[in-house]
């Protein structure tokens, strides 16, 4: 298999912040390999060097052997690439948006249109294909704006952030369009803050924090790392800490970790919701009174604290949306700045 | 095909975007159609009432001027849009397809003529209607008109740039309001220069717009008919159309191709 997307020892910086530092990324042909990590990891930067909207400080990159700095323009006719603001035009149709796409990838009047028509339909538009854009909701928003990525029926499809601010319902539709893309063939980078979506979607993930690599391996390697499902307690007094530390550690399938400042328990446990009434027998049996209690898969959270000791850090600010797992990461980075 | 050629393809394609545009946001035309109306109408009865032009009347003096100044004001459009499209994320996509890198400023530039177009027309009748006259050929008349686009379009590479350099529409807005009314006022548009204080009078005398406008009087017919009335002193003056072209030239091959710099870099941020 050749590797359509290479890249090696990517930096970049801005002024005081290094947004990437120094990082190493491959894509064989006909796969999907996921970037996973916070806001302010460095994943849209990754994707913006690749799809040569940025230049890179340091480092080379090549999208089908075609290095990217060189010959952007030749980069640029093989690849698509939607982002997570939905680079759609609300005052054109669906049909319009399209059409304009295919003109400016030189596709000629008669095939443009007919390759929009095509593409409506694909993505279960048509009906709303004559409707401007700002009638849409969010979901077929990004639909479009994915289209508009397929027109030329690229090699290689960079999505950053496909699914981040969509409803549950849209987020599956989503998935389900994408996993229907590769398995056509297309090479796909995609970059995702949720461990859920690189586990349902890629053949590998590559974590990244700080613009480093953290970690790299298939979503199963990784989970395997962060060991599954995990007992989350808050316990109403902060001297029965050691104490229930102890107990649990007789149900834990690893080590219990414990953060006093939070009074909280994290137990990593493989028996699932049995195991969490166990807990809470034990404790309950040896007088400990807990404030709050949960079974939690693992998310990106998980994965940080596992690999690297620290919950991800997010730059300071809100953006309040995270799809479907409670306590995912929010937060504005110079990557949301425009 | 050339790289001209693919700029000119290109950019009809971005054009046709934004006309379509034009279509769908009917309010901004409103405002387009009304502003000029409501300037002539202003002018014309309150500067009107109480100043003195030798040898034509003040409203046949005031419609160059406001023709110019509505005109450079147009070419705001052009910077508003591009940093809507910014702001957006739609530029990164169109840097993101294979084509031509000059394609939307041209595609933006030219598309944003015709709103300049129709204040031109619509800015003519309200003249008409309050006394303002052609007294030259058509042909004048027409040179006239297109001198102003001609010099409006230059500008709007100049906003162009800052609409790429700014980080949204608002400020496209304010800030060349900062800039173009003291440059539409510090010249002959409104009043005869002959009273300001020295230095603000060589400033108004070289003033570009102030060339637009005596260059479209002079077509249009509406000078002193008198001659022995006096001539200008400053060459820019004595020769309006020649200066104004020269400007457009300068602003065209000074700009453009910064816009274009700008443009391919405008994401880096």
């Amino acid at each position: 298999m050749t590797d359509m997307v290479r890249a090696t020892g990517l930096v970049k910086r801005y002024k005081e912040v290094v947004a990437l530092d120094g990082l190493d990324l491959t894509v064989a042909e006909g796969t999907i390999v996921a970037l996973l990590g916070p806001n302010g990891a460095g994943k849209t930067t990754a994707v913006r060097i690749l799809s040569t909207l940025l230049d890179a400080d340091e480092g080379t990159a090549e999208v089908a052997g075609i290095d990217v700095a060189e010959h952007p323009n030749e980069v640029r006719a093989l690849i698509g690439l939607s982002d997570q603001y939905a680079a759609v035009d609300e005052h054109l149709t669906g049909y319009e948006n399209l059409d304009m796409i295919g003109r400016l990838y030189r596709q000629g009047r008669h095939k443009s249109k007919i390759r929009a028509r095509q593409l409506l339909e694909q993505f279960a538009l048509t009906e709303a294909g004559d409707r401007p854009v700002k009638t849409y909701s969010g979901g077929m928003r990004r639909r479009l704006d994915l289209a508009g990525a397929l027109v030329a029926e690229p090699a290689v499809l960079f999505l950053d952030e496909p699914t981040t601010g969509l409803d549950p319902r849209s987020r599956m539709d989503m998935w389900g369009v994408i996993r229907r893309l590769v398995s056509q063939g297309t090479t796909l980078l995609l970059t995702t803050q949720y461990l859920e979506e690189a586990d349902r979607l890629a053949d590998n993930v590559v974590v990244i924090d700080h613009g480093r690599e953290i970690a790299r391996g298939t979503a199963d390697e990784l989970k395997r790392q962060i060991g599954g499902e995990r007992i989350e307690l808050v316990l109403a007094s902060p001297t029965a800490l050691a104490t229930a530390q102890e107990v649990l550690s007789r149900l834990a399938a690893g080590e219990v970790m414990l953060d006093e400042a939070n009074r909280t328990l994290t137990v990593p446990v493989t028996g699932g919701a049995g195991t969490l009434m166990e807990a809470l027998r034990l404790l309950d049996s040896n007088s400990i009174s807990v404030l709050d209690v949960g079974l939690r898969r693992p998310t990106l959270d998980d994965v940080f604290l596992t690999l690297t000791g620290h919950v991800a850090e997010a730059p300071s600010g809100s953006n309040g949306h995270s799809p479907t797992e409670a306590p995912e990461l929010a937060g504005n980075s110079e990557e949301d700045g425009r | 095909m050339n790289q001209l050629m693919w700029a000119a393809a290109d950019g009809a394609a971005v054009a046709k975007r934004n006309l379509i545009k034009i279509k769908r946001v009917p309010e901004v035309l409103v405002w387009v159609l009304l502003s000029p109306i409501m300037f002539v109408l202003l002018f014309a009865y309150v500067f009107g009432s109480a100043i003195d032009v030798p040898g034509i009347s003040y409203r046949e003096f005031l419609i160059a001027g406001i023709f110019t100044q509505t005109v450079i004001f147009g070419a705001t459009y052009t910077g508003a849009g591009l940093a809507e499209d910014m702001q957006k994320g739609i530029i990164d996509r169109f840097r993101s397809l294979p084509m031509s890198r000059a394609a939307v400023l041209v595609g933006r530039t030219s598309s944003d003529v015709l709103y300049n177009l129709i204040s031109i027309a619509i800015m003519a009748g309200t003249g008409l209607l309050v006394g303002w006259r052609i007294r030259t050929s058509v042909w004048d008349a027409i040179a006239g008109f297109v001198l102003l686009l001609l010099f409006a379009y230059a500008f709007s590479w100049v906003m162009a740039c800052v609409g790429l350099l700014v980080p949204s529409p608002e400020v496209v807005n304010n800030a060349s309001f900062m800039v173009i009314m003291p440059l539409t006022f510090v010249a002959n548009t409104f009043v005869p220069t002959d009273g300001f204080p020295a230095p603000l009078r060589v400033f108004a005398d070289w003033n570009p717009v102030s060339a637009v406008t005596a260059a479209s009087r002079q077509l249009f017919g509406n000078v002193d008919p008198n001659p022995l009335a006096m001539t200008p002193e400053a060459w820019s003056l004595q020769n309006p159309i020649l200066y104004t072209l020269i400007w457009v030239v300068i602003i065209l091959a000074v700009f453009a191709p910064l816009s274009i710099r700008l443009y391919r870099r405008a994401a880096s941020r």
